[in-house]
């Protein structure tokens, strides 16, 4: 506890630092992560850190000293021609855009490891700690490097917020923002700066590899909670600050835990938690709406059994035990008992003894289902051209999903009908 | 209307196909009789590819069943051949045009075995048959439209099948390569072949075909051309009345329904 | 007599590592090599810590455990919950790669391992691992003979499967409608590029292991027109990789697998020029004027 208020106080410079940097560049990185995931271009981030290690090392030759701005200029420049590259191959060759984006991340982080070594062996002393560029050390933060990261990540929300509105175009629509008379080649070179700038921003925090993950695991999960552009890059930058926080913190209460991938980790959770739970598109959502469906279409089911045998001599409040409700449909009867128990606590049914029977609201339901059933049968021989002993089947589906709109345009378009195709009639509610 | 006919080829039962929960073809049912070049007919959305594919076994129904020769399609494969789209493959694909139509062999020729002579003589004669034969070791990303749909009838011909299953095959083609094309189609079908091809050309259709599968989304008409297509059940087809029909199909998307229970 | 050795293992793992990438690369699958040649870390890292020692076997074992499960997560992320195919490789690899990052960080003390020799390999090192029999006979590099053995069940498997694996990469739809499984085919391809990320990154690292993944196949693929030549061209560039990187390097006095892997966009380079060059050309004739060379004349 004492961590947490020492932490969230911010009193100790080096947390305020590291903090500061952190939620900067995860907002920045989450920020253009999302338009860069809306164009498919995921991994385009990968190409662009592992492309930005020649920049750093040229730099360095260059200076012979590890001045900062002058290395982001240098990752900059290869990270940008690295994309431009990729565009190049990909346009003017029978080469699929993946290949290319392997082929020169490869190549060009091969190339910095030759420079790397090459300075390695110089021998020039200000080179140790050059790799923290490749693996990342956020925790080594200091005050001048924060001033360029806080410039960088201005720059970056400016940028984002002034062109907002043609990204999320270009992202959605491209032939029509291309119709509108957008720029959209000039927007694409621009939201490429934007991508290589969010990358030189991160890389020294979390290194090359990682650096992906930045750019698009906030975004992927923002992805499951909305469809809206705007609340979804709202929600990415959101995970991303939270991702940067906890990185931060979590090296600070156990100073061996590198932050970088402790963000990369929370931000993962936080994506697979949002795979798994986020209402709707979650995969457990999912299941569940399943089930639930398999329950209505249980219940309206057993309904429509007392309907019938109600049917037979028009007697619908009339009591029924197992044997008789087994008799008519082929069920389950472990299923049958649950769902009627539920009937019952939902007054629909009401127990007389051993025997079921409909309410009046449970009356109205299953007369509802029968209708829709019987409805959705004459939609289908008179509309569909289908023989009348082939309707059934589908029909058994329909009647438990036909809202009341639906209802009321069906039976607009059949003409109000009294009697279905196998000449029963359809009950009116 | 749809009329069926007696032993058929090809039995098509209650057929429902869904993606993603979604119904894009509602209780299909119809009948094909052997020896007849028959044409999918129908506007664009209408599922015609769909229902190619689900009898190709490559889409699984929510229900219903296909028959072929009166067994499932895994029995009588050797006997059933399938052209897809065109624009389904990688034309840069490095392969010759002789060695996609020795594709046409490797089911015949099984596992872990290597195609022969006897193949590849049959290859080059289903080559010739399509006019194709100077071409025989072009690289196939030099061939034009027409000249790529010619390869992939080649490599159907090479199945030596008795139903052939074509999607599209007229699509972005000369005219040329179109007569060649149907003039094939009825050499084959007077040799009791039979022969269904997607198509969307309803000027032609009439001509082409000997029997029609109108379709939209549900089975409008199925039968022998002077029968079932009428200027009425074309006007059924295309008029569009089925609002409903999608309308509840987008419901069952939404809310994640079963297209069957169970 | 150590130039001999470290050439013949980059030449075996760019031959072994090319000939699945052509299948890849025609799959538009390349960046699948990418994620699992990353997602190995945590497995290794693992199994150095239950097995206390670097032997090959237990990393082998731990290295494919994490490749495959890579190869499973991106799968099941797109299948089940319709995440796109790039978001679910770039999700998953960085997520086990940062797992491997903190996991060395945390057994600090206890593991001699880091987290570079998985980015560049220790080719270098190759010459020193020396299997030596019972009776002291001295057989040469270990990594050889494992590199060598996978090369030969990667190339059986592409000679017993070449029909099925040309059809399924082609014309899946074609195959399914013969019979032939593309799930197995797919599946199939998955393991052996896992088997063959797995022992060579060991040696060569994670990066060459792309590079060598999709570019022989890269370069192979703008020379030729025929799949086989595809093979063939792919094979000889490996072989000159090798070569010609471990000379770069030892002109230069710098990283091997870097210099392997700058030779391999030379080659690029070279064949993408050249097409260039024969297209314009071409573009030229068509339009009723000499090639560029002889405008001058």
């Amino acid at each position: 506890m004492q961590h947490f208020i020492d932490f969230f106080s911010f009193a100790d410079p080096n947390v305020r630092y590291v903090v500061l940097g952190n939620v900067l560049l995860s907002a920045s990185a989450a920020m253009v992560g999302a338009f860069i995931l809306l164009q498919k271009k995921a991994l385009v981030g990968d190409a662009v850190s592992h492309s930005v290690l020649p920049g750093i090392c040229a730099a360095f030759l260059f200076s012979g000293s590890k001045n900062t701005a002058l290395m982001l200029v240098g990752a900059f420049i290869t990270g940008w021609l690295a994309l431009v590259t990729i565009d190049y191959i990909a346009a003017k060759s029978k080469l699929k855009k993946d290949a290319a984006i392997g082929l020169v991340l490869s190549v060009f982080f091969g190339a910095g490891m030759v420079m790397m070594t090459y300075i390695q062996q110089s021998g020039n002393a200000a080179q140790s700690g050059l790799d923290h560029f490749i693996f990342g050390k956020a925790a080594t933060l200091i005050g001048t490097d924060l001033v360029i990261f806080s410039v960088l990540a201005a720059v970056l929300l400016i940028a984002v917020g002034l062109f907002f509105k043609a990204f999320a175009l270009v992202a959605f629509d491209r032939p029509y923002a291309e119709a509108l008379g957008y720029p959209v080649r000039k927007l694409d070179l621009l939201l490429t700066s934007l991508t290589v700038l969010a990358v030189v921003t991160g890389i020294t925090a979390v290194g090359v590899v990682l650096m992906a993950a930045m750019l698009v695991t906030p975004a992927a999960a923002a992805r499951y909670w909305t469809d809206n552009i705007r609340r979804m890059v709202a929600i990415a930058v959101a995970f991303g600050v939270f991702a940067g926080l906890a990185g931060a913190y979590i090296s600070y209460t156990a100073p061996a835990m590198p932050t970088g991938p402790w963000m990369v980790v929370v931000s993962s959770v936080i994506a697979f938690l949002s795979f798994f739970f986020a209402p709707k598109k979650g995969i457990v959502p999912k299941l569940y709406t399943q089930r639930k469906n398999q329950r209505i279409i249980a219940e309206e089911n057993t309904l429509k059994m007392f309907y019938h045998l109600g049917e037979q001599n028009s007697h619908f409040n009339g009591g029924r035990d197992l044997t008789e409700l087994t008799r008519t449909r082929e069920v389950n009867e472990t299923l049958l008992k649950t769902t009627l128990r539920r009937l019952v606590s939902r007054q629909l049914l009401e127990t007389k003894g051993h025997q079921w029977a409909l309410t009046d609201a449970g009356y109205r339901k299953a007369a509802r289902v029968v209708r829709l059933h019987r409805l959705w049968e004459l939609y289908l021989t008179q509309y569909m051209d289908i023989a009348a002993d082939h309707v059934h089947d589908d029909a058994e589906t329909i009647e438990h999903i036909i809202t009341p709109e639906l209802e009321r345009e069906l039976e607009h378009q059949l003409g109000y009908p009294e009697r279905d195709p196998h000449d029963t009639e359809i009950p009116k509610i | 209307m749809i009329i069926h006919t007696q032993e058929p080829i090809l039995e098509v039962h209650d057929l429902t196909v869904s993606y993603s929960r979604k119904p894009v073809l509602w209780g299909i049912d119809f009948t094909l009789p052997s020896g007849c070049i028959a044409g999918i007919v129908g506007p664009n959305g209408a599922g015609k590819s769909t229902l190619l594919k689900t009898i190709m076994g490559l889409i699984p129904p929510s229900s219903g069943f296909v028959k072929l020769f009166g067994h499932p399609l895994e029995e009588v494969r050797n006997r059933v051949s399938y052209v897809p789209q065109r624009e389904s493959v990688d034309w840069d694909f490095p392969v010759s045009v002789l060695d996609v139509v020795l594709m046409g062999r490797y089911g015949k020729v099984g596992l872990l075995r290597n195609t022969g002579t006897r193949d590849r003589s049959i290859a080059l004669d289903c080559l010739d048959k399509v006019g194709m034969s100077p071409f025989a070791k072009r690289q196939i990303s030099q061939l034009s439209g027409g000249q790529q749909q010619r390869v992939f009838l080649a490599r159907a011909l090479a199945q030596e099948a008795d139903i052939y299953f074509m999607d599209e095959p007229f699509a972005g083609v000369d005219a040329a390569t179109e007569q060649a094309i149907i003039g094939l189609l009825r050499e084959m079908a007077g040799t009791g072949k039979t022969i269904v091809v997607v198509h969307h050309d309803l000027q032609s259709a009439r001509t082409y075909f000997d029997w029609i599968i109108l379709l939209n989304m549900h089975l409008v008409a199925a039968g022998p051309t002077e029968q079932v297509f009428t200027e009425e059940m074309v006007q059924q087809a295309y008029g569009g009345r089925l609002s409903l029909l999608s309308q509840v199909g987008d419901v069952m998307e939404k809310r994640a329904f079963p297209s069957r229970e169970s | 007599m150590i130039a001999f050795w470290i050439i013949l293992t980059g030449a075996l793992v760019a031959i072994t590592c090319g000939l699945l990438g052509c299948f890849l690369i025609l799959r538009k699958m390349s960046m699948v090599g990418d994620a699992i040649s990353h997602a190995v870390l945590p497995g290794i890292v693992i199994a150095f810590l239950l097995s206390g020692s670097r032997e090959t076997l237990p990393m082998l074992l731990g290295a494919g455990a994490t490749g495959l499960l890579a190869t499973f997560l991106i799968e099941y992320f797109h299948r089940r919950a319709n995440l796109q195919t790039d978001a679910a490789i770039g999700v998953t690899f960085t997520f086990l790669f940062a797992i491997g990052i903190i996991l060395i960080s945390v057994f600090a003390g206890k593991v001699d391992l880091d987290q570079d020799c998985v980015l560049y390999g220790e080719i270098a090192y190759v010459p020193i691992d020396l299997w030596v029999t019972a009776n002291g006979t001295i057989l040469g590099p270990r990594p050889v003979y494992i590199l060598a053995a996978v090369l030969l069940i990667v190339v059986l498997f592409i000679k017993l499967g070449y029909k099925e694996l040309k059809l399924t990469s082609f014309d899946p739809a074609f195959a399914s409608a013969l019979g032939i499984s593309t799930a197995l085919w797919h599946y199939l391809l998955m393991a052996a590029v896992s088997l063959t990320t797995v022992s060579s990154f060991e040696s060569v690292g994670a990066i060459l292991v792309i590079a060598f993944l999709i570019g022989p196949p890269a370069t192979a693929y703008l020379l030729t027109h025929e799949l086989k030549h595809m093979l063939a061209i792919t094979v000889v560039l490996g072989v000159f990789i090798s070569f010609a990187g471990y000379w770069m390097a030892y002109w230069l006095n710098a990283s091997i697998a870097g210099c392997m892997a700058v030779i391999t966009g030379v080659c690029f380079a070279a064949a993408f020029g050249y097409q260039r060059a024969r297209n314009m050309n071409k573009a030229r004739m068509s339009e009723g004027l000499p090639p560029a060379g002889q405008a001058a004349g």
